[in-house]
């Protein structure tokens, strides 16, 4: 079966983010980064389907700058097999690329579509569960296991109150959790063997799809920053201090 | 104005968090109705027309909804929720899954996760897990918005008498079902809600030593939370990581052991209003937002807080 992925350009996850003094949002001039690490997951999980001989091809999709080419090579050297990047340089919101990626589905028919469950910049957590509304499939959200059976997938997910396991009809969209893999590092060979690997470019026009966002961002500020503590020097002082100073306990 | 609030509940009771949620609608300003999607879920129905606020309660009790299935649940919601100007619920992991769903079904964006209402159409959320904070302006007819329950005041839990209408709309889309849950049980009080939370991290060293923050939780009504390090060791359950992508907590107290203090983990415990950090190495970042830093080994000091809370307590 045919599994699509999709993969998101991001702000590594190590960088400090720092907010624009004129509060239009966060600079991210020459700052590094990096694909979104659910996405990394779902590109692992992807690639372990493949190699049980689930999957038989993976097809990688992104959505964004020119410079997210990065990114599905990345998946491509990871093991997936061929490449689509959606090129835009405007802002795409969730809905806008849930809508982008429901055309790709529409030309790929995969079985499967795997996604991370929220992109590290904006923490938003919808695009799966709005293409998966889009393309009328079931949803295995924030998963941590993947059972592929015939024309099913169970889905086991990490909610509130522990787990949750679901069995969907194939096509579904999966999202990814933490711990549904660790993802590999790519080899030398196949960094290089990816750069052979196709990779077509397509326009939001291409595709037919209106990617005027619905919300406006008015500002972007710094958080307020805390107080800095006190350094007690012993668990007596911490005690007193939560008891007569804070008056927590 | 009119706005429908989805209350989370696990079919015997109405979640805190709803009551965060009703706060926030009361913010918006507008009639507020609830709705509860379950199966034998009357008793969630009946709290939920004592909060405050509350204008009518709509129940929805099929087994369709009894294991609140995105794809049944989003459909309920999209065809009711038509008919209101913003449509809320918790940003936990059950309101996460419908609602994107819900917002894709009317066309609509979703606002994730908002901290802040600033009018009826600006809303404040947390973005780059809490390194920015965003206000954001939807122009969309219908507002789809889930709300971070910590960031509102619930409205009171008795007192109001909203009238409670049954619904006949049965919507089973057909593409999933329930297979199994495995849930944890605790006596503990719910980590989310919680007014004092002890953490432990990857410096717990394993599973077996968390039993020493649960001696000191029991003491002090708290829950017990963990880092990403300690859940991913396989120390304690998932449904346990606070932070960015596990839960949001904003206790009176939070008691962070052996957690160096990732922004990560500060995501989700930052807004606490006392923070207290055992850690044994002075430069964790940890202590950065600590208002009480104690620079110990974890494994003297909190036996030790153990007694010491026992002559004070
Ligand atoms: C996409 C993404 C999402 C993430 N989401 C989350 C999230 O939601 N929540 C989360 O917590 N993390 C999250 N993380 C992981 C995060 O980056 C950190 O790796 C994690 O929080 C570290 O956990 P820790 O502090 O327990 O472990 P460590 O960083 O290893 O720190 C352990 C600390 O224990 C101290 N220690 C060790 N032994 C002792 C002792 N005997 N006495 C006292 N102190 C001791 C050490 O000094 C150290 O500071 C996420 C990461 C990514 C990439």
């Amino acid at each position: 079966m045919k599994v699509l992925v999709a993969v998101k350009r991001v702000i590594d996850y190590n960088v400090k983010v720092r907010v624009k003094p004129d509060n239009t949002g966060v600079d991210l001039a020459n700052v590094k980064m990096a694909m979104n690490p659910f996405c990394e997951i779902a590109v692992e999980e992807a690639v372990r389907l493949k190699e049980k001989g689930v999957a038989s091809e993976i097809v990688v999709v992104s959505i964004g700058p020119k410079a997210a080419q990065e990114q599905i090579r990345t998946a491509l050297a990871l093991g997936a097999d061929r490449g689509i990047l959606i090129e835009t340089d405007e802002e795409v919101q969730s809905l806008e690329a849930a809508k982008l990626l429901k055309a790709v589905v529409e030309k790929e028919e995969p079985k499967l579509v795997i996604l991370g469950k929220q992109a590290i910049d904006s923490d938003n957590n919808q695009t799966g569960q709005m293409l998966a509304a889009l393309t009328g499939m079931g949803q295995g959200t924030f998963a941590s296991e993947v059972v592929v059976d015939g024309d099913n997938v169970q889905v086991t997910r990490e909610v509130d109150g522990g787990l949750v396991t679901v069995a969907l009809n194939l096509p579904a969209v999966v999202t990814t959790d933490l711990r549904l893999n660790e993802p590999r590092y790519a080899s030398l060979p196949n960094i290089m063997k990816a750069k052979k690997k196709p990779l077509d470019t397509l326009s939001p026009a291409d595709l037919g799809v209106d990617i005027a966002p619905r919300l406006t961002t008015l500002k972007v500020e710094a958080p307020a920053p805390r107080q800095a503590g006190v350094k007690v020097a012993d668990v007596a002082e911490l005690v007193d201090k939560l008891k007569n100073e804070a008056k927590v306990i | 104005m009119s706005i429908l609030v989805i209350a989370e509940h696990d079919n015997s009771s109405l979640k805190q968090a709803t009551l965060n949620v009703v706060a926030a609608a009361k913010a918006i300003g507008g009639d507020i109705d609830v709705l509860v999607a379950g199966e034998n879920c009357g008793a969630v129905a009946e709290s939920a027309a004592k909060a405050e606020g509350v204008n009518k309660v709509l129940v929805a009790d099929n087994a369709v909804y009894g294991h609140f299935l995105a794809e049944n649940l989003a459909e309920l919601v999209a065809e009711v929720g038509k008919n209101y100007s913003h449509i809320l619920a918790a940003a936990g992991t059950t309101g996460k899954d419908f609602m994107p769903r819900v917002a894709a079904m009317l066309d609509v964006a979703q606002v994730s996760d908002i901290i802040r209402v600033e009018s009826e159409d600006t809303f404040v959320r947390p973005i780059y897990a809490g390194n920015a904070i965003a206000t954001v302006k939807s122009s969309d007819s219908i507002k789809v918005i889930t709300v971070r329950p910590t960031a509102f005041d619930p409205v009171a839990a008795e007192g109001g008498s909203a009238a409670v209408e049954a619904l006949d709309i049965v919507k089973d889309a057909g593409l999933s079902s329930f297979v199994g849950e495995q849930k944890a049980e605790s006596d503990r009080p719910d980590l989310a809600s919680a007014s004092v939370v002890i953490s432990g991290g990857r410096g717990m060293q394993n599973g077996e030593n968390f039993k020493m923050l649960e001696r000191v939780a029991d003491l002090l009504g708290a829950a017990v939370g963990a880092s990403r390090a300690a859940v991913d060791a396989g120390f304690v359950p998932n449904d346990m990581q606070v932070g960015q992508t596990g839960k949001i907590v904003a206790p009176q107290l939070y008691i962070a052991v052996g957690i160096s203090g990732a922004i990560q983990h500060l995501a989700g415990m930052s807004d606490s209003k006392v923070i207290v950090a055992i850690n044994k190495d002075e430069e964790a970042p940890i202590f950065q937002v600590a208002d009480y830093g104690l620079v110990a080994d974890l494994f003297e000091a909190v036996p030790q807080f153990e007694e010491e809370l026992k002559k004070v307590l």
